[in-house]
């Protein structure tokens, strides 16, 4: 109980304090599971919304693919992009510029979008299954165009649009086996939340662990709440 | 004069079974012709084959003279046309951004004087910041007739646009149909399974059962001297199939 408490005081001294390490480890996190969320949101929005509104042969194949996607657990995906990316792996050798190299911010991004864009993507296609057919046939008879009618309907499925992209951040920012495999835990480059915790309660240090425990959960609660005022702010 | 639509040999079938089987129908410009039939007789098929939302199985469909490649429909074409479903599946938002909808979908962003004016036809105007979702049946409705009036559309469809409604609404949404088809000449295609309200507003009536016209006439002969015994009756409110 007494180390609870003195990780709950710690924590917040280290974040109101300014610490600079904290901050630093804040800030990479940040960075990757932003990024990582943008690219899933750039590929998962439009994708889900096409699966949730076009009807086509192997339709429900991609459906049970994406649904499998929602749940892969970050370990695996971070094996499977280690494989990819490292020097004996299969795009590593390749040497290519777009190729992320192992151990890299960049890695780690590709990982986060590998979890996040399944849950993006099929959070969106059911929201989008959602909208009324009625409201999407109305749409059309007042002359919208294909991309009129994505539109409209996105903007009707917003609440759980955002729900999708909440679910995405909360994956990506709360995972620890894919940054961790691929990002290697270098500190002051690739160390972000999850893995301090991680390192410092392997270490025994376990005040900064619950500190950075409360950070993490404080950053998740702030986010969560200021979708929920923007999901307030549509009706 | 050329028709606004040219029907031939029209058939829709869904999983196997046909809901439309048209020989032959022409609407006129400017008229405002009456579908009715009982339901499932294919009324509402047929209104999204004429608003180009829907593809028939076979036949032809000429629209102001020309044929229709339901395939390749130019969006101006498109845009001539709409529809009031029976109901009127409003966007979420507000009463006016409901109205402006269908402006900014052709880019016409200022349209406030328009929304004004079509938000006091249908006396909607203190409605005008009022959510979508906290109107009433009949409020709604009139808001639904005035995002597709505001479009100034050459053609109008309405789907069963009075059922459900009290008869102020009715009476209300009855005499803006009137209105806008007297001052701009918009061809209006209403379906009905309302005999009365079809007497009331309609040029020429079409009886439509199991998907096939059993007769078209102007409003008085329809009513007064139908040539089909299955007019008569349903006229006169028996089961007719």
């Amino acid at each position: 109980m007494e180390t609870i408490l003195s990780g709950i005081i710690q924590g917040l001294k280290l974040f109101f304090y300014g610490d600079a390490t904290l901050w630093q480890i804040i800030g990479v996190s940040a960075q990757v599971s932003g990024i990582a969320l943008l690219i899933s949101a750039v590929i998962g929005i439009p994708l889900g919304a096409l699966l949730g509104l076009t009807r086509f042969p192997g339709r429900r194949m991609i459906q049970a693919m994406i649904y499998t996607g929602m749940g892969l657990p970050p370990v695996v995906v971070g094996l499977a992009v280690y494989l990819l990316i490292s020097n004996n792996g299969l795009l590593g050798p390749l040497q290519q510029a777009w190729i992320p190299k192992l151990f890299t911010v960049e890695a780690m991004i590709a990982a986060q979008v590998i979890i996040a864009a399944p849950l993006v993507i099929g959070y969106t296609m059911s929201a989008v299954g959602e909208v009324s057919p009625n409201l999407r046939l109305q749409v059309r008879s007042l002359g919208a165009t294909r991309v009129q009618v994505l539109g409209t309907t996105l903007r009707e499925a917003r609440r759980g649009v955002l729900v999708a992209l909440i679910g995405g951040f909360g994956s990506i920012l709360s995972e620890v086996g894919a940054v961790m495999m691929v990002g290697g835990n270098i500190e002051g480059s690739t160390r972000v939340m999850t893995t301090a915790i991680l390192l410092e309660t392997r270490r025994g240090n376990f005040e900064l662990a619950i500190g950075l425990g409360i950070v993490l959960l404080g950053m998740a609660f702030l986010i969560n709440l200021s979708a929920a005022q923007l999901q307030g702010k549509g009706y | 004069m050329t028709p606004a639509y040219q029907l031939t040999n029209l058939s829709k079938s869904y999983a196997g079974r046909q809901v439309l089987n048209i020989d032959h129908l022409e609407i006129h410009p400017g008229e405002i012709l009456a579908v009715i039939g009982p339901s499932g007789a294919g009324k509402s098929t047929l209104l999204r084959i004429l608003n180009f939302l829907e593809s028939p199985d076979s036949g032809k469909v000429y629209f102001q003279g020309q044929p229709v490649n339901y395939h390749k429909i130019p969006l101006e074409v498109r845009r001539m046309v709409t529809t009031v479903f029976q109901n009127p599946a409003l966007l979420s938002g507000n009463v006016g951004s409901n109205l402006q909808f269908g402006l900014r979908l052709r880019g016409l962003k200022d349209g406030h004087r328009d929304v004004d004016e079509m938000l006091e036809r249908l006396g909607l105007t203190s409605l005008r910041r009022s959510p979508a979702h906290t109107l009433s049946g009949g409020e709604a409705q009139r808001v639904a007739l005035a995002r597709a009036l505001i479009l100034k559309p050459t053609v109008l469809l309405l789907d069963e646009p009075t059922a459900n409604l009290d008869p102020y609404n009715v009476e209300m949404i009855e005499s803006v149909i009137r209105g806008i088809n007297q001052t701009h000449q918009t061809t209006i295609v209403l379906v009905t399974h309302n005999i009365f309200q079809a007497r009331r507003l309609a040029d020429r009536v079409a009886l439509l059962l199991n998907g096939e016209i059993v007769e078209t006439a102007d409003t008085q002969t329809f009513y007064k001297n139908p040539c089909d015994s299955r007019t008569r009756g349903f006229i006169r409110g028996e089961m007719v199939w």
